[in-house]
């Protein structure tokens, strides 16, 4: 009896524990946000916010953060439609080839993700610039599109390979085309595999920084991760700033991560299990 | 409705011959059963004919024309699969009128006739389901509408009765039976089960690693199996088998095992000293207690399928199963004769039947 | 079962591998060429002369590199093994059914979530030397113990490190959770039926069925820690005095701040040439197997 209820009590510690590593840190910078300039720099610092929504206005206005929110928005989202366009054509085409090959194929894809950014963004610095695409959202939309395709590939061949082959079958037989047993049949199907790829890769695209910072020098087209990064007050660091503008950014992936849980844990785990 | 004719159809996968030369004719109106047990390469043919795999050699005829440049969509055959392969996101009736849609048939039309395959088949309650949200007999009913529905040339079904329990089964087989008799549609039916075979078949056709052993009507393949394979694949209990040595006797074959010998009765061939096998069906073996037989038995157990009482007995050394008689109380130590009627004997020579 | 129309399949995979060619194949063995010539970004009247290896063997002797490197093993190895460390802990936790796991697991994929930028500048406030909340939870209100963490250099790398561990260790979670998750139930109970404790049934049940999973995300951790430069680029800069200068960074500012794309690419070329070698040694050792089994 009592060790089982000294079980649950460590158990239980254990929940705690991980939730408030996970989220006291956060809460405590983005709740800056809401303070006022004299209690964000208190000395000693001052936990509780007073809850002043100024420092929104400031970075709005003062520093124009929307600008940034609708880059990022634009870049993301393209990239996100590329991506899952183009990795749900090669995700089936993957699945529906022999074994070996798809293994072999798969496994240079899996590679391509393991490349260190730095390796690839001098030449893709020069190609843009040769493009005159650097400054311009495509310059940035095509290396994500590039760096996002091995994830989204990797869970969409896994998904379509699991998908049964009579239903193909059946859909040829009913008087499909190939093409419109894809659109008809398997892409319907494919929602959630699709839906999983499309959240990874809007996240790492919402989030990437290294290209971006290389790629977009023009403040009139960086994302919001260059942004928070680069910002500069006249003589001391905004930090109610910069936590406004950290939680204007992180805000929709907390709303995706709180909505989508499983479908992302159990699209990271795939490619784990399988990978 | 059509004929279907298969020229020598071969298919290799890697180093396995899945079907080797394969040559059937099935009439117009037809109900064929492909027999064999799995991996014989059954649902591969059925494939073939569909369109979706491609044969190396030989060629698929429906009425006498070959369609083997067709794609499954122009070929205008139905499949019902294993696993019923409907569209989970689909709604029953959907599911029904997809190929129809898919074939650009008006709109009315599509509705008035799955409404009629729904009520041939009594799922018209069901229409606005969605698979998911059915039982499994009545997912196996859908998958029967997709099918039925088109009125197509040729059904193609797929151990269709696999994924149903025992009970149901025998209902859905003998309500196949009566669909068939009613539209009259040409079927090619593919099972391991050979009671389904032997029930809904006009023709079966046993099927083993990728070579017809036989066809014909259910009887002439339960009556005079052609080869060893299928007089024990076919049957149940299997078919008692005896290896032997035949000896001639005047004008009469003698069979000599090392535990006991017999009468064999006339064959076709001089097997005078030749090795054979002797095939004897338990439902052939009428045993009883009288002191006058061929043959003695002494039980080793019993065992109750309901309507029949089967014997596991040994002639000697060798294992025997035999039917019980009706009321017959039996015990394991007992000693049975075995009466044997040289008409219900079934002998091979080096496999092929040869009586 | 559908007849195999390779070509088609092969259609509709090729404009993916195009991207993958263009931006990161091309790119790639480009880089090696790069680092094979001297290239001046801000002084194009130079041309472009081959020079050979020269850049590398620059880079042997260029102490800012060595120490560089130093720093990245550091940091690779101190999180890598603290985010597996962890990882296992939390999957552990959030694998346990119970009221509000999925709760858990929303909480615990935030920091995982967030842009690697923010979490910078959170830890950057956080570690701040007047008002940064790490100094108050320590000192509290004895202001003139407050530590300028970020300003001496031991501390600077354990901050960026401890950053790195809060922002990734739920994502080497998942990756063992999904380890967790395909062992069978039975198991546990067989073995508690055979009398096995908890500890036990860690130590024979989960522990080796677990690894495998394990070995996923050590291969995975270890190969993006390598990779690390939001972090230490907003925290940091780098200093002080270089302690926190990961290679990434160090690559960057070379080709970027100094200009010097080909040497600056032999950087790159090394640091690619690092993980290559890791996840061959990492494939060779324990993946092999692994990989193509579960294929």
């Amino acid at each position: 009896m009592n060790v089982c209820r000294l079980k649950k009590l460590g158990f239980g510690m254990g929940v705690l524990g991980a939730a408030s590593f996970s989220l006291i840190p956060f809460l405590l910078f983005v709740s800056s946000a809401f303070k006022t300039q004299t209690e964000v720099t208190a000395i000693p610092p001052q936990i509780w916010p007073s809850f002043s929504l100024a420092f929104f206005r400031s970075a709005i206005v003062r520093y124009d953060i929307l600008k940034y929110l609708v880059n990022s928005v634009i870049v993301a989202g393209s990239t996100t439609v590329v991506t899952v366009f183009l990795s749900a054509l090669a995700g089936y085409g993957l699945a529906r080839l022999p074994r070996r090959w798809s293994h072999l194929t798969l496994m240079v894809i899996l590679a391509c993700a393991m490349f260190p950014q730095i390796a690839i963004v001098g030449p893709v610095w020069r190609f843009l610039r040769h493009l005159g695409w650097l400054n311009t959202y495509q310059g940035l939309i095509l290396p994500y599109v590039a760096l996002t395709l091995p994830l989204a590939i990797w869970i969409l061949a896994l998904f379509f390979r699991e998908m049964p082959e009579e239903l193909e079958a059946a859909a040829l037989v009913d008087g499909c085309t190939r093409l419109q047993a894809l659109v008809r049949v398997i892409v319907p199907l494919s929602a959630p595999g699709l839906f999983t790829a499309a959240i990874l890769t809007f996240i790492y695209a919402w989030n990437e920084f290294f290209l971006a910072l290389l790629i977009v020098t023009d403040p009139v087209r960086q994302t919001m991760p260059v942004g928070i990064a680069l910002f500069q007050g006249e003589h001391t660091v905004p930090w109610g700033e910069i936590a406004a503008a950290s939680l204007m950014t992180t805000a929709p992936l907390v709303v995706m991560v709180l909505l989508f849980q499983r479908r992302i844990v159990s699209g990271l785990s795939a490619g784990a299990i399988k990978g | 409705m059509a004929s279907l004719t298969l020229k020598e159809i071969s298919k290799r996968f890697g180093d396995i011959d899945a079907l080797s030369a394969v040559d059937l004719h099935v009439p117009d109106g037809q109900f064929c059963v492909l027999l064999g047990p799995s991996g014989c390469g059954k649902s591969t043919l059925l494939q073939i004919i569909a369109g979706l795999e491609r044969q190396d050699q030989g060629s698929v005829l429906l009425d006498q024309e070959d369609v083997d440049h067709l794609s499954p969509r122009e070929r205008d055959v139905a499949m019902v699969f294993q696993s019923y392969a409907l569209y989970p996101h689909m709604t029953v009736s959907e599911n029904l009128g997809f190929g129809l849609r898919m074939r650009r048939f008006p709109k009315g039309e599509i509705r008035d006739k799955v409404l009629e395959a729904a009520q041939l088949l009594g799922i018209e309650h069901l229409l606005d389901r969605k698979p998911g949200q059915v039982s499994g007999g009545q997912r196996q009913r859908v998958a029967m509408g997709r099918a039925l529905v088109r009125r197509p040339r040729l059904f193609l079904l797929d151990e269709p009765l696999s994924n149903l329990d025992a009970q149901l089964r025998l209902n859905v087989r003998l309500e196949l039976k009566q669909l068939h008799r009613q539209i009259r549609t040409t079927i090619l039916y593919v099972t391991h089960d050979q009671v389904e075979a032997m029930t809904l078949g006009d023709q079966v056709v046993v099927l083993k690693e990728g070579q017809m052993r036989q066809v014909g009507d259910p009887e002439s393949i339960y009556n005079r199996p052609a080869d060893t394979f299928v007089a024990t694949f076919v049957g149940s209990p299997v078919m008692n088998l005896f290896k032997g040595k035949c000896v001639k006797e005047g004008k009469r074959f003698r069979f000599l095992h090392p535990d006991f010998s017999l009468h064999m009765g006339s064959l076709s061939l001089d097997m005078d000293g030749h090795e054979v096998e002797l095939g004897i069906r338990p439902e052939d073996i009428e045993c009883g207690k009288e002191e006058k037989a061929d043959l003695k038995a002494e039980i080793a157990m019993m065992s109750n399928v309901g309507a029949d009482q089967y014997i596991h007995a040994r002639i000697g050394k060798a294992p025997v199963t035999l039917r019980a008689p009706k009321n017959a109380t039996f015990c394991a130590g007992d000693i049975v004769t075995i009466p044997i009627d040289t008409r219900k004997l079934h002998i091979f020579h080096e496999g092929q039947r040869i009586n | 079962m559908i007849a195999k129309q390779h070509r088609l399949s092969l259609v509709l995979i090729s404009p993916a591998l195009l991207v993958l060619v263009v931006f990161i194949g091309a790119p790639v063995i480009q880089s090696v060429s790069l680092s094979l010539h001297r290239i001046v970004i801000s002084l194009p009247q130079l041309q472009t002369p081959f020079v050979g290896l020269a850049n590398y063997q620059e880079l042997l002797h260029d102490a800012v590199a060595r120490h560089s490197f130093w720093v990245t093993i550091v940091f690779v190895s101190t999180t890598t093994f603290f985010e597996l460390a962890l990882g296992l802990l939390l999957a552990l936790l959030i694998h346990r059914r119970f009221p509000g796991r999925g709760g858990l697991r929303a909480c615990v994929l935030i920091p995982w979530a967030i842009p690697t930028v923010v979490s910078a500048q959170m830890w950057r406030f956080l570690f701040n030397d007047a008002y940064g909340m790490i100094n108050y939870a320590i000192f509290g209100h004895r202001v003139t113990a407050y530590v300028p963490w970020l300003a001496e250099p031991g501390m600077a790398l354990c901050a960026v490190i401890l950053a790195d561990i809060w922002k990734t260790s739920s994502f080497a979670a998942l990756l063992i959770l999904a380890g967790l998750q395909i062992i069978p139930e039975e198991l546990y109970q067989a073995a508690r039926v055979d009398g096995a404790g908890l500890w036990r049934r860690f130590w024979h049940i989960t522990w080796p069925l677990v690894r495998p999973a394990l070995l996923v995300a050590l291969l995975f951790r270890t190969i993006d820690a390598f990779r690390v430069f939001d972090l230490a680029f907003v925290m940091t800069q780098g200093g002080p005095a270089d302690a926190t200068n990961v290679l990434q960074l160090y690559g960057y500012k070379k080709m970027f701040i100094e200009g010097w794309m080909g040497y600056g690419s032999a950087i790159s070329v090394s640091v690619f040439v690092m993980i290559l070698i890791l996840a061959i040694v990492y494939v060779r050792i324990v993946g092999r197997r692994l990989l193509e089994k579960s294929l």
